[in-house]
């Protein structure tokens, strides 16, 4: 019989009365390397915060046994003396600290409460040899790439003596090239008897890696599948993780004829002087009326800095090239401009730079077109409420009133009212930055819906995207970039995961 | 007894917002009991209200500034240098008030714009701008006052708007007529807005609150205007410092909740990174702030210099720390984005209450900064617990 390093028994969590967990059960066998998938808002992060002591003993039900003991972990610290180390996708490095300074942050190799330096960095390259990450231990960790802080960031969890290795989405951001290095690593550790938890969301990865796969779907566990039973294949996962067939992901959309070109680019650059390199390169494409266009790529790929040098060139990039509008050319220097020209552009990162989060629906929708409630400068208070609670409707904003804040709405009904700030506006092209990211399968599926709607009321829309099945399966007309460039143009028809990761990758 | 229960709910879930009016009304009556009724007699409040007025003025425009996420230090040496220009146009050079007091504004706006600048265009953090302003002003306030010492003010018109009162026209019974008008005005004005407001939402079909609660609420802002009215009234009524604030007031509540360039503030405090995104100009808007800020500090300058009929060489000093205080006071918070500026001349009031009451009581001086510390420090408090969920 094989033994369990963890046993996760009947773990509930409720958030203010939503269950986000319900009577989860997780196991894992020591030295196996296990992977948590599910899809967005499944639990697999709240159950890992669970695992970790971010959310303290007492806050949720059920009970952790790790090596056979049950455990009551009150903060993080306490589980990382047991040996069980958590990875975060946003990595918590110093990026103006050295590599061994980072190493060993919180984790100081002390003599008497004064920080030997020297023993430091001797035990910070065991562990970078541990890791297969030839690089000084002097370096700064802006000046290494994404791949290499991730190795860091192992490096990190191996000084700590770790047993339980949790890892949160590392290949994410990663090229081909550093995710399979990282995956040769995680087997190299696994030969070493480290256990290894890690959540993804690429299903090859999954395949070729793990030994047990655990599904989660809304808070519950669906199964756990096993390798050795040649359990783990794609079928298999899709159908265990969504639940349902993919067809009904996507809502089906009439053939509709296009009209003329809303939007070209011809020979589009924009250079972003604070970092100092070129972010988009030589861009053309055009944008018909009705058409919804998608813009495939890696993270780091060039997609959103393009999106920005149309929106206005609201980064205040150094901008060439020439951009038609309807037939007109145009200089938009602002996002004002490009608001005025017909361009909405709802961010990938609404919380960072789309939300006013400390204010309520109605001021959020109202905010990029505060015109269309005033006169002479002069809110309308009652016309806002009208406006707001439109939307609200329309678009199915789940909230106990338009005076809730928006910081406490879910991600789903934040990224409405952030579609429905955008529409007020009335835009002719819409661009959306990775509109489903972190939102359930339901929340998706309405904001399709309403994309389809659009564009049968004659709007354009370009959506950028890094989920391959959201570009497959919404587009009419794929772009792949890649390194600022755009690499390719691909019909609906001839357009598959395949050709799009060749060329995303190139 | 379900009215009761409205009122109840409508308090606990604006807490937040009705917590310094309560604070404020606590103090009163705590300070009224204490001095056998002195603290509410007609001359302590209009004296109070008279000392509170440079600061709150301040505190106004403070609150806008930090709503944006940035701090003005230089303010409080602005006012007192702006103060002793002022003096030394009236004094030395002669000119009327008439135009002293514009030329002094606009050299605010001027300074306030500059400091908008050194912000928003070259990118220095506030904070560093605005101390380098507060030393230059500071030095600028010595250079001008040096030679001559404290420079006494003999215009008696110039004085008046820290030391008068509006004309009465008549005294009926003791009481001064004018501001009685004043204050019936002041209520009808405010009867009128409420109900036109709560006309038009009922046309939208809204939600209102019941009309029991409606009524109640009207009769109790109304009988506060009121009560306040008649105090002044029995003393020399209104004063101009009283009417210069409630007209500072009224102008940035109405630009701050009822005009796009009000939501451009908050929209920019809350998120710049989003206000950007949705259109708005952050620059502009952090040079308006500023140059508000500059124009109110003059205007305190104004003030100050006239409550003293004079300007001295250390005028202004830690009038900037009081009106950050009265602005927490008053709920703004370092966060951005949140903050009122009927919350701000609230915060004002309660610290001069606070200091007005101990003088009155005998409170030494050293005890006198530990509480009013203690004070801040707990409305803050009180702000960060009630910061709970919508």
């Amino acid at each position: 019989m094989s033994e369990y390093i963890l046993e996760m028994k009947q773990i509930s969590k409720n958030f203010s009365g939503v269950k986000a967990l319900s009577d989860v059960n997780f196991k894992v066998e020591k030295g196996e390397i296990h992977c948590l998938i599910g899809e967005n808002g499944a639990g697999k992060s709240t159950l890992m915060k669970v695992l970790s002591g971010v959310y303290p003993y007492g806050s949720y039900d059920g009970d952790i046994l790790y090596e056979g003991n049950v455990q009551q972990f009150n903060k993080i610290s306490d589980s990382v003396k047991t040996g069980i180390v958590i990875i975060y996708q946003e990595l918590a490095l110093f990026p103006d600290l050295t590599v061994y300074e980072n190493i060993f942050a919180g984790n100081e190799v002390k003599n008497g409460g004064i920080v030997d330096w020297n023993k430091t960095i001797a035990e910070a390259k065991k562990m970078l040899n541990k890791v297969k990450l030839d690089v000084n231990p002097d370096t700064l960790i802006k000046d290494l790439g994404v791949g290499k802080r991730q190795l860091v960031e192992i490096a990190k969890a191996l000084s700590k003596d770790v047993k339980l290795l949790i890892l949160d989405e590392p290949t994410a951001a990663l090229n081909e090239d550093d995710s399979e290095n990282l995956l040769e690593l995680l087997r190299e550790l696994k030969n070493q008897g480290i256990t290894c938890i890690m959540i993804s969301h690429k299903l090859k990865e999954v395949i070729s890696i793990a030994d047990k796969a655990t599904v989660l779907r809304d808070g519950q566990t669906i199964c756990t599948l096993d390798a050795a039973k040649g359990e783990i294949n794609e079928s298999t996962i899709i159908k265990n993780m969504v639940g349902r067939a993919i067809e009904d992901i996507y809502p089906k959309r009439e053939k509709q004829a296009f009209g003329g070109k809303i939007l070209e680019l011809y020979n589009w650059s924009a250079y972003d002087p604070q970092l100092g390199r070129q972010v988009v390169k030589n861009v053309d494409l055009h944008v018909k009326k009705g058409e919804i266009v998608g813009i495939a790529g890696l993270m780091g790929s060039g997609r959103t800095e393009l999106a920005l040098s149309i929106f206005g060139n609201a980064k205040s990039y150094k901008v060439e090239g020439d951009l038609v509008i309807a037939g007109i050319s145009k200089m938009l220097k602002h996002p004002s401009d490009a608001i005025k020209a017909g361009i909405a552009y709802v961010t990938e990162d609404r919380k960072g730079d789309g939300l006013f989060l400390i204010q309520d629906i109605k001021s959020n929708i109202s905010a990029a077109n505060l015109k269309g409630i005033s006169s002479n400068g002069m809110i309308n208070d009652n016309e806002e409420i009208k406006i707001a609670d439109h939307y609200k409707k329309s678009l199915t904003i789940k909230a106990s009133s338009l005076e809730q804040l928006v910081g406490n709405l879910s991600g789903g009904n934040q990224q409405k009212v952030s579609l429905g700030k955008w529409l007020f506006v009335g835009p002719k092209l819409l661009i959306l930055d990775e509109p489903t990211r972190g939102i359930d399968v339901g929340a998706k599926f309405e904001i399709y819906t309403v994309m389809n709607e659009l564009i049968k009321q004659g709007m354009s829309i370009i959506m950028i995207s890094s989920e391959l099945g959201e570009v497959l399966g919404m587009s009419d007309r794929v772009y792949v970039m890649a390194q600022g460039e755009i690499k390719g143009e691909l019909s609906i028809d001839e357009a598959n995961q395949e050709n799009i990761m060749q060329l995303a990758t190139q | 007894m379900s009215l009761y229960k409205e009122a109840k709910t409508l308090i606990s879930e604006n807490i937040r917002d009705y917590g310094m009016y309560i604070a404020l009304f606590v103090i009163i009556l705590t300070f009224s009991f204490m001095t056998d009724g002195l603290f509410m007699s007609s001359r302590n409040i209009s004296n109070l209200l008279d000392s509170a007025g440079y600061i709150a003025v301040l505190a106004v425009g403070m609150t806008l500034v930090i709503v944006i996420r940035h701090i003005d230090l230089s303010v409080g040496y602005v006012a007192g240098f702006l103060g002793a220009i002022a003096a030394i146009l009236l004094t030395q050079a002669g000119v009327s008030m008439y135009i002293t007091i514009p030329i002094i504004l606009i050299l605010g706006i001027v300074v306030g714009l500059f400091n908008g600048f050194l912000v928003a265009q070259i990118g220095i953090p506030s904070f560093v701008a605005t101390l380098a302003g507060m030393l230059i002003f500071r030095g600028a306030l010595l250079q001008v006052t040096e030679k001559t010492g404290t420079i006494i003010i003999q215009d008696d018109k110039f004085n008046a708007i820290g030391n008068g009162y509006i004309p009465s026209l008549l005294q009926v019974n003791g009481l001064h007529l004018l501001s009685l008008i004043v204050g019936l005005v002041g209520i009808l004005l405010y009867i009128y807005s409420e109900i036109s407001t709560r006309r038009n939402k009922v046309k939208y079909e809204f939600e209102v609150v019941s009309k029991g609660i409606f009524i109640l609420k009207l009769i109790f802002i109304s009988g506060i205007i009121a009560y306040l009215t008649w105090i002044l009234a029995g003393y020399n009524g209104f004063s101009w410092t009283v009417m210069i604030i409630l007209l500072v007031v009224i102008v940035y509540h109405f630009l701050t909740t009822k005009t796009v360039l009000g939501r451009h503030i908050y929209a920019v405090g809350s998120n710049p990174e989003a206000a950007h995104l949705s259109g708005m100009n952050v620059k502009k808007i952090t040079y308006m702030v500023f140059g508000s800020m500059g124009m109110l500090a003059a205007l305190s300058g104004i003030l100050f210099t006239s409550r003293l009929q004079s300007a001295t060489t250390t005028a202004g000093t830690l009038f900037e720390l009081d009106a950050i205080a009265a602005a927490y006071v008053g709920g703004v918070s370092a966060a951005g984005g949140v903050g009122k500026v009927t919350g701000a001349i609230i915060g004002a009031i309660v610290m001069a209450s606070l200091s007005n009451g101990m003088n009155l009581l005998g409170v030494g001086i050293s005890y006198q900064y530990i509480i009013r510390g203690g004070v801040l420090a707990l409305a803050v408090i009180f702000d960060v617990m009630t910061r709970k969920k919508r």
